[in-house]
């Protein structure tokens, strides 16, 4: 069970990602504080979307260089469950931490006051999504030398139903509106991850395993 | 022969240009790789024919 | 010790396709010739969208042909995941490049198609939009075959890939329609055209629609057998390196 809950450190990796986008973004598109509070929530769900896969092949890495990912394939714990958990730690460790300096970055991008709580929000329901899902990369990329590049390249078309959504929360939160429907499908996808993926990624894990 | 293109011209013949050229290229590649993995394939079954 | 060939599946897969595919490809290349000179020379311009209407002869085919490989896929590797015939798993990954060339023809051809319409190069209209990110499943999948050595281990996660990302392809689609369904919905409707098509375009659309889907099926036959044989010589390689 502890080797399931070690996470391969990059709590702060994370966070320090997450602000070297945000404090980017002004250089890339000028300063004008009209056109940041306008893409201030896209800005900071794209800055937490990029900080979690950059943390991703850390979820398998160290367990698999040094053996410990055949334990868990043997010890009685059933290996959905060691994902999930390895999802859960992962989203601890990186997930959790951005969705708190979330709001502290939304400042420096003059996101709309309505913004804040939507973003938050939303951030809280998706990135768990963007763990699990990412969890399911990670496996599947376990085995391959620099497998980096890849592991974007196959999480990244993954993570389009819960940023488009996500988003879609805390664009209409910051500019005023209604966001129940994107808020319901985000909660759905979430969960529906959370439920099925482990099962997926348990699959790949005792492939690569053999 | 030419239909009347209008003022669509450039679209609609780039379209067919792109298009087709792309499904010639996929087809040649194709035809390609499967000779390659033919005579790669003929070379070493000789080779182990030859061997026992 | 005889032939290495596993299952009697690869050998009879080659010997059955060398006799059907001088048919199919001459199938082919008579309906695609056909259906694109009917559309092209023999169709009148319409009356809104002028003679790009004749995009569509390319367009339409194209997408269809680009989800319908990955359909032909996702059920390949459900085959592969059930009854582990090696022609199945190699079958998927001899489809998806056809498939991600569709998909850039269609890309292409709509994304000009649009262009009078729209007034710029590129929109990001539900359908294509639906079709980038199906691109970018396509690639995932052919890099991951790609990245691994080992086939069946290859065969395995790409096929587990395919599921997953057809349930978040299913997903996305949903996703984008709701993000962008207040903006282009008068773009997106010249795409529609498809529905509603007059005979006289409809005819010539039916026969390119054959054609694509004739050539795709010769080229999944011929890019199999290309599969299967490298596999073949890559099994053969090794024992040679075992051997001696």
């Amino acid at each position: 069970m502890r080797l399931a809950v070690r996470a391969g450190g990059g709590f702060g990796l994370g966070l320090a990602f997450f602000l070297i986008v945000v404090v980017l973004v002004p250089f890339g598109v000028g300063p004008q504080s009209a056109l940041l509070a306008k893409i201030a929530s896209g800005i900071l769900w794209l800055g937490s979307l990029l900080a979690c896969l950059l943390s991703l092949d850390r979820i398998f890495a160290l367990d698999w260089e040094d053996g410990s990912l055949d334990l868990l394939a043997t010890a009685p714990v059933p290996m959905e469950a060691a994902v999930s958990v390895k999802a859960l730690a992962h989203w601890l460790t990186t997930g959790l931490p951005l969705v708190v300096a979330a709001p502290v970055f939304g400042l420096l991008l003059n996101l709309p006051g309505p913004g804040y709580g939507p973003v938050v929000l939303s951030l809280l329901l998706g990135t768990p999504a963007l763990s699990v899902i990412g969890t399911f990369g990670a496996a599947l990329t376990v085995g391959i030398k620099r497998g980096g590049l890849l592991l974007s390249l196959l999480v990244l078309p993954l993570y389009v139903p819960t940023l488009i959504f996500g988003a879609e929360v805390a664009r209409r939160g910051a500019e005023g509106m209604g966001y129940a429907t994107p808020l319901l499908m985000l909660a759905g996808i979430t969960c529906g991850a959370i439920a099925l993926l482990p099962f997926a990624s348990a699959a790949v894990l005792r492939v690569n395993l053999r | 022969m030419m239909p009347e293109l209008g003022k669509y011209e450039i679209e609609v013949l780039s379209s067919y240009a792109v298009s087709i050229g792309l499904l010639v290229a996929l087809v040649v590649i194709s035809v390609l790789r499967s000779r390659k993995a033919r005579a790669a394939l003929d070379a070493v079954e000789e080779r182990s024919k030859r061997n026992g | 010790m005889g032939s290495i060939w596993e299952y009697a599946n690869p050998k009879k897969f080659i010997s059955t396709t060398d006799k059907l595919l001088p048919w199919v490809s001459v199938l082919a290349v008579a309906a695609l010739v056909t259906g694109l000179i009917w559309g092209f020379f023999f169709t009148p311009e319409d009356y809104k969208q002028g003679s790009t209407v004749k995009i569509i002869y390319l367009h339409v085919p194209a997408a269809l042909m680009a989800i319908n490989a990955w359909m032909m896929m996702l059920v390949a590797s459900l085959i592969w995941i059930v009854r582990r015939h090696h022609v199945s798993a190699l079958a998927a990954r001899a489809a998806a490049p056809i498939g991600a060339m569709m998909t850039v023809i269609a890309l292409v051809t709509g994304a000009i198609w649009g262009q009078p319409m729209w007034g710029t190069w590129w929109e990001w209209d539900p359908r294509l939009t639906s079709f980038l990110i199906l691109f970018l499943f396509y690639l995932g999948y052919m890099a991951l075959w790609s990245a691994i050595e080992n086939d069946d281990t290859a065969a395995d996660l790409t096929a587990i890939l395919c599921l997953v990302g057809s349930v978040f392809a299913l997903l996305s689609r949903y996703a984008v329609n709701f993000w962008n369904q207040g903006l282009h919905q008068g773009a997106s409707l010249s795409m529609d055209k498809a529905e509603h098509v007059d005979d006289v375009f409809y005819y010539p659309l039916l026969v390119s629609i054959a054609g694509f889907v004739l050539l795709f099926v010769a080229l999944v036959f011929l890019r199999t057998q290309t599969e299967i044989r490298a596999r073949r010589t890559r099994a053969l390689l090794a024992r040679e390196r075992l051997g001696q």
